[in-house]
């Protein structure tokens, strides 16, 4: 197939096939960065600009890197959110952004549909790098790709994601991403932190840990934020952790194999235990590498620069 | 002056026997026939009136209805004149096809005192197009703390109390505000929502606010609150009036407190029948009102309200907001639609053409349901009456242009729609504001 995007603003959107297409891109795209000398000028004379309204240290860097592996110019442009609570503020950047003659821009904001409305307000290709409680959609697509990697296949997999699915665009990114693919998806939250209608997302709702991970083939934290507790979603971080952290304790209901994976950074010993973050099953890691991938892919692709794809992967 | 308005269908609306009576009474009348104007006045209703004297409108193939009353307005001034002035709405309103507008008491200042009222009283005169007829606020500076000088309110003019925008949440504040306002027979319009329940949220809560993302008010939220006052207004006997309803128990709940006895109304606004949530799928911020549009079944259950009389009237709930106001992220934006030009087309075209209301029905809750919940002796096209008059081509369609609006602001989710029934001449206490569809004064 060939990619007819302009912008990359969710998961939700793509079909599967769209999905593998920027899978399969990734992936020829990986071995740039095994290279000695890590760069393609695919991207040459392309001028991309990184436009995050939340401070963001991992998806930031991974998007410039990931540019830089393309040969585009890369320009970093970081607002503070308080700046654009006036809409024309965000126009006003695109256009004088648009102004500058510049091809694509990257963009996090705090609010869920940011990069849409940006996107009907200019020419440039608008990738998502995280809106609001929205999606993250590199974020899942760098998630399939471990996936694959690991375990072989996406279909089928019994994928338990866990944590606080009501705040995140990583949960619902994945979600659509893993139930597009075929996996069998369980989400475990506090009742509190599980968003309305959520299970007619074609996924299955537990507040039983030892329930959602039984033979579960991934497991997928979400990052807690320490904040929703003096906002009484849950009664004590001592409680979360002890209900829905995973240790090792908890671990055995899974497969033994069973792969961790978190979009980081984790809070230690709250949503997962010290030593199984660290242990041989987790992927955290390789998580950020296929980030670099992925973003090299939905960069390549929204820039018009489409290869027909094989399903070499 | 006289005015002949010639050869319409001229519907004088009644209220139901009963107001939960699913079959309506016949209207009171519902002919072709004339209507001679003298002055302010109606004179004479007939067929084949003449008068070499008097100015003829043509009527033919057209409804001629009582002036419609938008109990529920935002004009924005004083205060807000660059959003919209009790000029510009009150012209927007003759567009649309009303006659009277009441607009809400959150301006800047708040209408919580008589010079307030006095203000919009002396700007009415000067400058509107329509009859306006003040609501005052319930308390002070809307903070829901200390109620309102209600009786000077009463004396200057207000029909109705209201602290719209937000609700008074202090149930004994809004409990002494019932039973104060009883004494001079107006009614408290009630804005219900819990506050603690929507925080933050700026869509209704299901699964389409979990799709986009974005924080959720539960219709729950709004059914709190209305039993609330429910509870209240049997408590007291006082009048409670619930504003903007549009949510499927907020309904039932009402129906209910109806069979009971409770001296409880409700309106609900063009939007709260016509779309769901999945406007707001693009995050078009046009979309984004308080309470929020919500699903499919509460739309249902709004327009079977309004079929069995649990819900009396119409009202706009016009919100204007500027460009770019609104041209923001969707959480951002402010809550508000704009309503006037657009609700005589989709009462047409939603509710009479697919055959929830006839159209005497629902002439009724666009004039004789306001004018008996505000007290206006409005609503009825009767010989000696005071010549209130909206004639409109239930069958013109068209397509919703907003930048032919005469509102000063845009923020319309049916811009584009094709829709039917246009008001073409409107008289307002005898003075004609639209003739042929054009403004005139």
């Amino acid at each position: 197939m060939r990619w007819n995007r302009k912008d990359l603003l969710g998961i939700e959107p793509l079909s599967a096939e769209e999905i593998n297409h920027l899978l399969n891109t990734a992936f020829s795209f990986r071995e740039i960065s095994t290279r000695p000398i890590k760069k393609v000028p695919a991207l040459r004379g392309k001028t991309i600009v990184n436009l995050f309204f939340e401070p963001s240290t991992r998806t930031r860097t991974s998007f410039e890197l990931a540019g830089k592996r393309l040969s585009a110019d890369i320009l970093n442009i970081t607002v503070s959110a308080s700046s654009v609570v006036k809409g024309e503020t965000l126009i006003d950047t695109a256009a004088n952004l648009e102004a500058l003659k510049i091809d694509m821009i990257i963009m996090r904001h705090s609010a869920s549909g940011a990069p849409h409305f940006l996107a009907s307000h200019t020419k440039a290709s608008i990738i998502n790098a995280g809106d609001g409680w929205h999606e993250h959609p590199t974020q899942a697509l760098l998630d399939m790709l471990t996936i694959k990697d690991k375990l072989g296949r996406i279909e089928d997999v019994k994928v338990a994601i866990i944590g606080d699915l009501l705040h995140s665009r990583v949960g619902r990114s994945n979600i659509w991403a893993l139930t597009k693919l075929g996996a069998d998806v369980r989400v475990c939250a506090p009742r509190t932190l599980i968003p309305s209608s959520l299970e007619k997302l074609g996924v299955k709702v537990y507040w039983d840990v030892g329930e959602a991970i039984r033979d579960a083939d991934v497991i997928y934290l979400l990052r807690i934020q320490l904040e929703r507790q003096k906002a009484n979603y849950f009664p004590s971080i001592r409680e979360y952790a002890r209900l829905f952290g995973i240790d090792r304790e908890k671990l055995r209901r899974a497969r033994k194999d069973a792969i961790i994976m978190h979009p980081g950074p984790i809070n230690r010993d709250v949503e997962l235990a010290s030593d199984v973050a660290d242990s041989q099953n987790s992927v955290i890691l390789e998580q950020v590498t296929n980030g670099l991938a992925v973003r090299m892919a939905a960069l390549y692709l929204c820039s018009g620069g489409d290869i027909e794809s094989e399903d070499t992967y | 002056m006289k005015i002949l308005i010639k050869g319409g269908r001229v519907v004088n609306p009644q209220a139901p026997a009963s107001r939960l009576e699913p079959k309506s009474a016949e209207p009171a009348l519902d002919a072709i026939m004339d209507v001679l104007i003298e002055d302010s006045t109606i004179i004479k209703i007939g067929k084949n009136i003449s008068d070499a004297n008097a100015r003829r409108v043509d009527a033919d193939g057209m409804v001629v209805a009582p002036g419609f009353i938008d109990m529920h307005t935002h004009l924005r001034e004083p205060g807000r004149e660059d959003e919209e002035t009790i000029e510009s709405g009150s012209r927007s309103g003759v567009k649309g096809g009303y006659c009277a507008l009441a607009p809400m008491a959150n301006t800047e200042p708040v209408a919580d005192n008589v010079e307030v009222i006095n203000f919009l009283n002396a700007q009415a005169e000067k400058y509107a197009w329509t009859h306006i007829y003040p609501v005052g606020s319930v308390t002070r500076g809307l903070k829901g703390e200390t109620i309102t000088e209600i009786g000077e309110f009463k004396e200057a003019g207000v029909v109705a109390l209201s602290d719209d925008g937000r609700p008074v949440t202090n149930s004994r504040i809004f409990m002494l505000a019932l039973q104060y306002a009883g004494m001079f027979n107006l009614p408290v319009i009630s804005h219900c929502e819990d506050v603690h329940l929507t925080e933050g949220g700026c869509m209704n809560e299901g699964l389409n606010s979990t799709i986009l993302g974005l924080p959720g008010m539960p219709a729950a939220a709004e059914e709190v609150m209305v039993a609330r006052d429910i509870a209240l207004a049997r408590w007291t006997g006082g009048r409670v009036h619930v504003a903007h309803v549009s949510c499927a128990n907020t309904v039932e709940l009402v129906r209910r407190a109806k069979f009971e006895g409770v001296n409880v109304t409700a309106e609900t606004a063009p939007h709260y029948f016509s779309l769901t949530d999945d406007a707001v799928k693009t995050y078009d911020t046009n979309a984004k009102m308080n309470p929020p549009l919500r699903t499919a079944e509460d739309v249902e259950a709004v327009r079977q309200g309004l079929r069995d009389g649990t819900i009396d009237a119409i009202a706009t709930d016009h919100a204007p907001h500027t460009h770019v106001e609104k041209q923001v992220a969707f959480i951002e934006a402010p809550f508000g639609v704009i309503g006037l030009e657009t609700c005589l087309p989709l009462v047409i075209t939603k509710l009479v053409d697919e055959g929830v209301l006839t159209l005497p029905e629902a002439i009724a809750k666009l004039t004789l349901g306001p004018a008996r919940i505000l007290g206006l002796s409005m609503g009825k096209i009767e010989t000696g009456a005071r010549a209130d008059i909206t004639v409109f081509d239930p069958a013109s369609e068209y397509k919703i242009d907003v930048n032919t609006f005469e509102c000063k602001c845009r923020n319309s989710p049916f811009n584009g729609w094709r829709l039917k029934g246009k008001a073409v001449h409107v008289i307002v206490a005898g003075q004609p504001r639209l003739l042929d569809g054009r403004l005139v004064g």
